[in-house]
Formats: C-alpha cells, sequence, structure tokens
C-alpha cells in the first residue's frame, strides 16, 4: 500500500489470532480469528449489559430500565406481528436483535485512536447468511411442524382463481425462496457500505490534507464534516438493520404461525 | 473485497465461531437471563394492575359509603323535621291549654275581685251615706240648733249623692 492510499475494503480483512490457524474440526478449519475474537465480545458485552440488568427490583435503577426497555421493544415486535402465540419465540428474537445491534455497534466504536481494530463482524455474509439460514430454518420448522404439507397453501394467496395457481405458486415459492438470500444479504451489505463509506472519506481527508492547503480546504475539510454527520448516520443504521432484521424474522415467523 | 476473497478459507471458522458466540448469546442471555426480566416486568405490570383494581374497588366502596351516609342522613334529618313538627304542635297545644286554663281562672279571679269590688263600693257608699247623714244632723244641730230626724238627714244626704 503506497503512502498516504487508504485501502477502504482492508478493514475487512480476516487475520488468524494467537497463532490458532491450525485449528480444525473434522478438515474445517476453525481458527479463532479477529472476527471470532469481536463476535466474542459483542456476546460476552451482551451477557452483562442483560446480567447487570437482571436484577428483578420491583422498582428498577437505570440499567434495569435499560434492559427491560429492550426486552419490552422486541417483545412489542412480536406481539404486534405475531400475536400473544409470539412470546415463545422472544428468546430467539432478542438474543438475535440483541447480538446484531451489539456486533454493529461494537463495530462502529472509534478504539483506532487506542491502537486497536474494531472488527464488524456483520458485515461479512458468511455470518450474516447463517443468521439469516437460522431464521429461515425457524421458519421452516414452525411452519412444517404447525401446518404440516398445508404450510405449501401459503404459496398460494386468499382468493387466487383456480387457472392462475400454476403461475402464482411458483412466484411466490421463489420470493420466499429468496427471503433468506435478501435477509442475510441486507444487513452485510448496509453495515459494509457504511464502513466503506467512512474509510474512503478518511482517505480523502489524508490525503488532501497531505497535499496541501488548497485541497485540505476544498477536499479534506468538507469530507471530515461529513465524516461526522455519517457517523452519526451510522449509529442510526446499526440499530436500523437491527430492528429490519428482527422484525423481517417476526414477519416471517408469522407466516409460518399463523398461516392466511 | 475480503468478505469473497478469503471466503474458502476462512467461511468454516466464521460460522463455527458465529454459532459458539450466537449460541452463548442463545443459551446464556436468551434462555437464561431474559426470562428473569420478562417475570419481572410481568410481576411489576400484574402488581401495578392489582393496586389499581384495589384503588378501584376502594374508591368504589367509599362511593357506596358516602351514599349510604347521605340516605341516612337524609332519613334522619327527615326524621329530625317530623319530631320537631310534632313537638311544635304539641307545645302550641300545650300553650293553648295553659293559657285558656289562666285566662279562665283569671277571668275568675277578675270577676270575683270586681264583685268584692262592687260590693265593698256599696257597702262604702252606705257607710258614707250613713256618716254624711250623721254629719249633716251633726252640722244642722250646731249651726241651726235644729233637732233632724235621721231619716230627714238621710234623705236630705241621698238626694245630693243622687244630683252629684
Amino acid at each position: 500500500m503506497a503512502e498516504g492510499k487508504v485501502d477502504p475494503v482492508h478493514q475487512f480483512t480476516i487475520e488468524n489470532l494467537f497463532g490458532t490457524d491450525h485449528w480444525a474440526i473434522g478438515g474445517f478449519n476453525i481458527a479463532f480469528t479477529n472476527s471470532a475474537l469481536w463476535m466474542l465480545i459483542t456476546a460476552v458485552v451482551l451477557v452483562l449489559f442483560v446480567g447487570g440488568g437482571a436484577k428483578r427490583q420491583l422498582v428498577p435503577g437505570r440499567w434495569q430500565m435499560a434492559v427491560e426497555g429492550f426486552v419490552g421493544f422486541v417483545d412489542n415486535l412480536l406481539k404486534s406481528n405475531i400475536g400473544p402465540a409470539g412470546r415463545k419465540y422472544l428468546p430467539y428474537i432478542f438474543s438475535l436483535f440483541m447480538f446484531i445491534l451489539f456486533a454493529n455497534l461494537l463495530g462502529l466504536l472509534p478504539l483506532a485512536l487506542v491502537g486497536l481494530h474494531p472488527f464488524t463482524a456483520t458485515s461479512h455474509f458468511t455470518v450474516t447468511g447463517v443468521l439469516a439460514v437460522m431464521s429461515f430454518a425457524i421458519v421452516l420448522i414452525v411452519g412444517f411442524s404447525k401446518h404440516g404439507l398445508h404450510f405449501f397453501s401459503l404459496f398460494v394467496p386468499h382468493g387466487t382463481p383456480l387457472p392462475m395457481v400454476p403461475i402464482i405458486f411458483p412466484i411466490e415459492l421463489i420470493s420466499f425462496m429468496v427471503r433468506p438470500f435478501s435477509l442475510g444479504l441486507r444487513l452485510f451489505v448496509a453495515m459494509m457500505a457504511g464502513h466503506v463509506l467512512l474509510e474512503v472519506l478518511s482517505g480523502f481527508v489524508i490525503s488532501g490534507t497531505n497535499a496541501g492547503a488548497l485541497t485540505f480546504g476544498i477536499a479534506a475539510l468538507p469530507s471530515f464534516l461529513l465524516m461526522i454527520g455519517i457517523c452519526a448516520l451510522e449509529l442510526l443504521v446499526a440499530g436500523i438493520q437491527a430492528y429490519v432484521f428482527a422484525l423481517l424474522t417476526c414477519v416471517y415467523l408469522n407466516d409460518a404461525e399463523n398461516l392466511h | 473485497m475480503p468478505q469473497i476473497a478469503q471466503l474458502a478459507t476462512t467461511y468454516s471458522s466464521q460460522v463455527f465461531w458465529l454459532l459458539v458466540c450466537f449460541g452463548l448469546v442463545f443459551f446464556v442471555v436468551g434462555l437464561g437471563l431474559l426470562p428473569k426480566v420478562t417475570t419481572t416486568v410481568d410481576q411489576r405490570d400484574k402488581q401495578i394492575a392489582d393496586d389499581l383494581a384495589a384503588a378501584e374497588a376502594a374508591r368504589a366502596a367509599a362511593d357506596a359509603e358516602e351514599e349510604a351516609w347521605r340516605v341516612a342522613a337524609n332519613k334522619q334529618r327527615a326524621d329530625a323535621q317530623t319530631l320537631i313538627a310534632t313537638a311544635k304542635a304539641e307545645a302550641a297545644k300545650a300553650t293553648d291549654a295553659a293559657l285558656a286554663a289562666a285566662s279562665a281562672r283569671v277571668d275568675e279571679t277578675v270577676a270575683a275581685a270586681e264583685a268584692r269590688i262592687g260590693a265593698a263600693r256599696t257597702a262604702a257608699l252606705g257607710e258614707i251615706e250613713g256618716v254624711a247623714a250623721e254629719a249633716a244632723q251633726d252640722i244642722v244641730s250646731r249651726i241651726a240648733g235644729l233637732s233632724v230626724s235621721a231619716e230627714q238627714a238621710h234623705g236630705a244626704v241621698k238626694g245630693v249623692l243622687a244630683h252629684g
């Protein structure tokens, strides 16, 4: 990499840590990478956050209030999308929402100021894809165990004229099968795009500042101001994408739970 | 793009560690800690609902109590009014009777007194006549040296008294 040049996608590079690159199970490499480290940090922070708030006090403190707020938020999400039957999915949806939210937010921390490099696990489709497949698998398991083969009637909307069924059915089936891809890719793309944008703009700031006062004024300074705004936007996106992932999982679960 | 460039070498590690970490989150947070939070919230909601219901019941009871008190108070007031009215009527009747008896007694006394006065006056008049007749007899005998009889003197006095 040349002096002053910034590679905007270098931040997504996975590196093996602690010399674990030879770890394997059944021939599959399971090296402990920076991605794994940040997923583990996410999990530990999440456990500490929820553990600190699960105090069972009748009059909650601030921390307990925050945790109960998140739980109530996800609970309402399930209630409004699935109804009272949605309560049993609360552990999964809450874990999913909080894990994605914390992973997104931890990846945005400005730890580079102290020499650490935060890694956003949700900017890898290998990670978001597994989460999406998990949600999709739960939808399939619930749908088929609850409704059996009748679950296929999901692909024939109410009031479809009989001659249209052969055409509607494949369309609905394809739109159904695309769900895990759209679910996983949406999160991955949103997180990667934001991080790339921030990296590109920071490249402008560095190159513009190095190239002299004029480029500092017309390129570096505006880019820096834009970065501040985009950082705020990224915080918003981190929350929204976690919400969208959880919301769509709820919507899909509703299809399986309350077949039309 | 490392996501694609490193896909072949890292996918198994990514999937494995995601499952480990998400599994940790799901079992510790989702199944372990979350029920504590939800039961706490549910308990609090239930307590609030119970307290509200209790307050509502207490308010209804207080309203009923107040209504009963008002009815009782109205009844007692009406009773008191009738009591007062009868007492007034009885008192008026008793007063009338007492007054009638008293006035009858007074009338009687007055009549008796008037009769006594009339008798006294008649007696006094008779005495005055006698005294005047004796005085006239005495005066005549001293001044005129005449001896007038008692009947004559009486007749003269009577005539003078009658003419005033």
